[in-house]
């Protein structure tokens, strides 16, 4: 079973170093780092020692799958990410609106 | 071991080439990609498309697949050609984790993709990676929650198909029940990492991840947003007009609600830290959103009084119609 600390939730908070996220989505650090230089990710510290915030995890592994299974390259796969994102905001919007209509009474 | 036809599952004719395979693989990969697939079958369907690429793609494998003819059909139960068997014993003898002397070897249990594996590794010179050591398999699963169970903390069963050595060194993926506590603070789209919950790693290879994504069941009476709630909190007109103290429920249990005199339809009242529990501590909100109903059938009684209020009133509702503005 697992420890407390062993349970992480990836969501704002909390701050992973670069080589523990490329680890984590089985990614060269390189390519975390291209993925960096293409805008697909924000490093939250400074530049000698990069830090990301958990929720870029989902992201980073979301980048790993689509290289492995595309065969992406970096510049394309950092597009496919802002779009991906762009649709996950757009949803969420959609949940919001969503909760505070009623749904049709009978 | 169940039989697949890899060339059906890309569509494509037994004789194509490997660029007309990497063209339907990639065709299909991004049609049934999970991570861009609005089709629920999708994670399923890539998984198939997937697991032929991966044999097709290889021409050791390819070949291997093709010796086994076009005879059979997708899900039969057959057997490989017994001289795979003896192929197998002799790659897989002496390999790290391997009983000593073998043991008996058998294909039944085996999974095609796990068996040209197999075959692929010994013809790039057994185990060479014996020593190498291979980190455990990532698991990313989806969990879907009840709103009771996100809101108290909840753990839940995993049917996962965990690679493991068998005997022989042989991996197989056997099918595990992986218990995974989800404490207080999911919500819907959320995503949870369990530390070394995922596959076993060898050869001292760390232990895999699990990763969850939370998705919760639709509820009859709260719609999530976030870690805030929405109600909808039916009023009488009256209730509305002059004001009540009313029972809300909240996953919590229920609470007396004040509704102010002359509350709207469509007003939010907020019921602070009745929301769900965040994970960094705190809680969202609840809010309950007013609308009127009327009693769809009148009793005499209430037929008169609504009659003598409609005559006493001099209330309009739609008293912005006539302001003649046109902006």
């Amino acid at each position: 079973m697992a420890e407390q600390h062993d349970v992480v939730w990836l969501h704002g908070e909390g701050e992973i170093p670069l080589a523990e996220l490329a680890r984590m989505a089985g990614l060269p650090e390189e390519v975390v780092r291209e993925l960096v230089e293409y805008g697909a990710l924000e490093p939250a510290g400074e530049d000698a020692r990069w830090c990301f915030r958990a929720e870029c995890v989902t992201r980073v592994r979301t980048a790993a799958r689509l290289r492995n299974d595309l065969e992406l390259e970096t510049p394309a796969l950092a597009l496919v990410l802002s779009f991906l994102e762009r649709i996950q905001r757009l949803e969420a919007q959609v949940r919001h609106l969503h909760a505070q209509v009623a749904p049709a009474r009978r | 071991m169940k039989y697949k036809d890899y060339y059906a599952t890309l569509g494509v004719a037994r004789t194509a080439g490997a660029d007309e395979i990497k063209k339907a693989y990639r065709k299909l990969a991004q049609k049934y990609h999970p991570d861009v697939t609005q089709d629920p079958e999708g994670e399923a369907k890539f998984k198939e498309i997937a697991e032929a690429y991966q044999t097709l793609k290889d021409p050791e494998k390819r070949a291997a697949y093709d010796q086994l003819g076009t005879a059979h059909r997708p899900g039969e139960e057959f057997r490989p050609p017994p001289d795979w068997e003896k192929q197998f014993r002799e790659r897989y003898a002496g390999a790290p984790g391997a009983a000593p002397g073998g043991g008996a070897f058998s294909f039944d249990d085996i999974d095609l993709s796990d068996l040209f594996e197999g075959l692929a590794r010994g013809r790039r010179g057994g185990r060479g990676g014996a020593t190498l050591a291979i980190p455990g398999e990532d698991f990313e699963v989806t969990v879907h929650l009840a709103l009771e169970d996100a809101f108290r903390g909840t753990q839940v069963d995993l049917q996962l198909g965990m690679p493991e050595l068998d005997p022989q060194g042989v991996v197989r993926h056997v099918p595990k029940t992986i218990k995974a506590r989800i404490p207080k603070g999911a919500t819907d789209g959320q995503r949870l990492r369990l530390r070394g919950q995922g596959g076993k790693g060898f050869n001292g290879g760390r232990d895999g991840d699990l990763y969850l994504d939370i998705v919760l069941h639709p509820h009859a009476l709260f719609r999530p947003d976030g870690h805030d709630l929405y109600l909808d909190l039916p009023l009488a007109p009256w209730e509305a007009a002059l004001g009540a103290t009313i029972e809300v429920p909240t996953l919590a249990g229920a609470v007396n609600l004040k509704i102010p005199p002359g509350t709207a339809a469509g007003r939010k009242l907020r019921l602070a830290k009745k929301g769900l529990p965040k994970p960094g501590g705190g809680e969202g909100d609840l809010y309950a959103i007013v609308q009127i109903v009327n009693p769809t059938v009148l009793g005499d009684r209430e037929r008169e009084l609504f009659r003598e209020l409609a005559a006493a009133s001099r209330f309009d509702p739609r008293g912005h119609f006539s302001g003649g503005s046109h902006g």
